[in-house]
């Protein structure tokens, strides 16, 4: 039977595709709900608070409750909105930012799609994302969120140049549009992109939070100056969208950071085999988790509380058991440190957030024209030249090629 | 495949005319950005993904979020229909017709047999760089400074006004 639906699925190719999509949505609206779980527990205790605690224990059901209560609101449309373009654009943010994830390979084994414009793609569609914040800002027919709107997409047609420069510097290491193959290039060259492209790096990780209009450069929702930017005017399930669209960029852009400078889906140091033994991090890693789960819940004093800890812990151990099966345990490696190194990167977002003061609208502008595109040239400029003189066509040495 | 192409054609005809008979500029504008996201659907139809990816990317993703933001700033409302001359009134429609024969007639010379036949070349971003830095490489970089001094011009022209 299981076999039987197995077959069925591997004859044909766009059923397979179309589970692949199913599993990637699912799994990722689930991270996008606890990633803002995350993000409150994270801030919370960075500022000695507790965070949410009181729907189920520590507060694990919150975000449950907080997608029902905003699905359960009235949907305001405000008198004088245009209407049409209103309802539209939440939808346009939240689908180009969950369609970019077709290309992003998860793991060696896992990914909807590997296309030889892989990148371009990427840059192609999360640039049809600011559509969604011009038209809502714009067709809410009130002032803040029009000036929001304009904040926003002027701040992300600055950044997006700087962010395209850097990935260009990868694309000369690796000679290859394709994301799959950009990571296998790392695995080859027995280094990450990051050690090749440092300052390529630290430019797209400033570009990318200022992509997603996250502090410090959350300029476009300042609070004290434009109540909450271009989507002021939303409320209820459209305003879940917009909520959602900015989170999931979060988990993207951090997705592609990882894929394009921290080697994706490979382990540290994937070509020493002395480390092999790093092969059982994730079992060894789910009962260090099953462990900590414990430990918090035997602090509880309500006895459901106890009994969901300790049952939570010993899912931990069994599917910990489970993978250390090993054909599972080859399977789950790639997805396995993807997860770990973009679960690091945002856990950095949050990190900013606490961290740093908003910038100033010029001081903005300033970062990113005078010194994020200089750079990304500069760094883009080095690159290319290097690479020329250590390809196969050039003379011998620097001088020959000088004087040739 | 095929009934992606007839699926992605009509919708952007349809667009197209949207964007001509619409008398709100966004409207218009979407109805643009929809016609170009459409076309790129098409080119990768015909396996030229990577022109399909630079339309997007080009036009939809930046000379369009320019036409927006314009339209934006301006706050341009419904357009108001002007007084039409009685040459355009009587000449206009004919003339369109005129015109879509001719170019009906032009394609179904070119193709008889009524469907045209898929290109045997490779379209990837690597061939077409090749293309264009070797062999066009004079008008491609002639083409960057003619944008270049069109910029420069558009500062000055801005510059004037203070």
């Amino acid at each position: 039977m299981l076999e039987n639906a197995f077959n069925v699925v591997m004859a044909h190719p766009l059923l397979l595709a179309v589970i692949k999509i199913l599993i990637v949505f699912a799994v990722l609206s689930g991270i996008v709900a606890y990633l803002v779980y995350m993000e409150r527990k994270v801030l919370a205790f960075m500022q000695a608070r507790l965070g949410p605690m009181r729907v189920g224990p520590w507060g694990l059901l919150q975000p449950i409750a907080d997608g029902l209560k905003l699905l359960l609101k009235e949907d305001i449309i405000p008198a004088g909105a245009d209407k049409f373009v209103f309802l539209l654009a939440p939808a346009i943010s939240v689908l180009a930012a969950f369609t970019v994830f077709a290309v992003i390979p998860f793991a060696g084994n896992f990914y909807i799609s590997d296309i030889n414009i892989g990148l371009l793609f990427i840059l192609g569609v999360s640039s049809l994302g600011i559509y969604g914040i011009i038209l809502g800002g714009w067709s809410s027919n009130s002032h803040y969120p029009l000036l929001g709107a304009l904040r926003s997409s002027a701040q992300l047609v600055s950044y997006e140049v700087a962010a395209g420069m850097a990935l260009v510097g990868v694309l000369l290491i690796s000679n290859s549009l394709s994301m799959v193959e950009i990571v296998n290039r790392q695995q080859q060259m027995g280094v990450w992109n990051v050690f090749l492209q440092p300052l390529a790096f630290v430019i797209y990780v400033i570009a990318a939070v200022a992509e997603t209009n996250r502090n410090p450069f959350d300029l476009p929702e300042a609070e004290s100056e434009l109540t909450a930017g271009f989507h002021t005017e939303y409320s209820g399930f459209r305003f879940a969208l917009y909520f959602m669209a900015e989170y999931t960029n979060m988990v993207l852009v951090s997705c592609i950071a990882v894929t394009l400078f921290l080697g994706g889906w490979l382990r540290p140091f994937s070509s020493v085999h002395a480390l092999d033994f790093l092969r059982w991090a994730p079992p060894v890693s789910l009962v260090g988790a099953a462990v900590f789960i414990l430990w918090l819940g035997l602090q509880s004093r309500v006895p459901l509380e106890r009994y969901f800890f300790v049952a939570l812990a010993l899912g931990c151990v069994a599917v910990g058991v489970i993978i250390s099966y090993p054909l599972i345990l080859n399977a789950v490696q790639g997805i396995f440190w993807f997860g770990v190194k973009v679960l690091a990167f945002l856990y950095a977002f949050i990190w900013y957030r606490a961290t740093f003061p908003r910038y100033r609208y010029d001081q903005l502008m300033n970062v990113g024209w005078r010194w994020m595109i200089p750079l990304a040239l500069a760094n883009l400029i080095v690159t290319a030249v290097v690479r020329y003189l250590l390809s196969a066509h050039t003379p011998a040495s620097p001088v020959a090629w000088l004087l040739r | 495949m095929e009934i992606l192409f007839y699926i992605c054609a009509a919708v952007s005809v349809l667009a197209a005319l949207n964007v001509v008979l619409q008398r709100t500029p966004v409207y218009s504008a979407l109805s643009l950005i929809l016609v170009l996201c459409l076309l790129a659907v098409i080119y990768l139809l015909l396996g030229a993904e990577f022109i399909a990816v630079i339309q997007v990317i080009v036009y939809a993703g930046a000379i369009m979020v320019l036409f927006v933001f314009v339209i934006m700033l301006l706050n341009a409302g419904r357009e108001v229909p002007s007084e039409r001359s009685r040459l355009a009134r009587w000449l206009g429609v004919p003339l369109v017709i005129a015109f879509l024969l001719e170019v009906l007639w032009a394609v179904w010379n070119q193709f008889p047999s009524g469907t045209a036949p898929a290109a045997d070349f490779d379209a990837g971003p690597a061939a077409i760089g090749h293309l264009l830095f070797r062999n066009y490489v004079l008008p491609f970089e002639v083409t960057s400074v003619l944008i270049l001094v069109a910029i420069l011009g558009a500062v000055v022209l801005a510059k004037k006004e203070e």
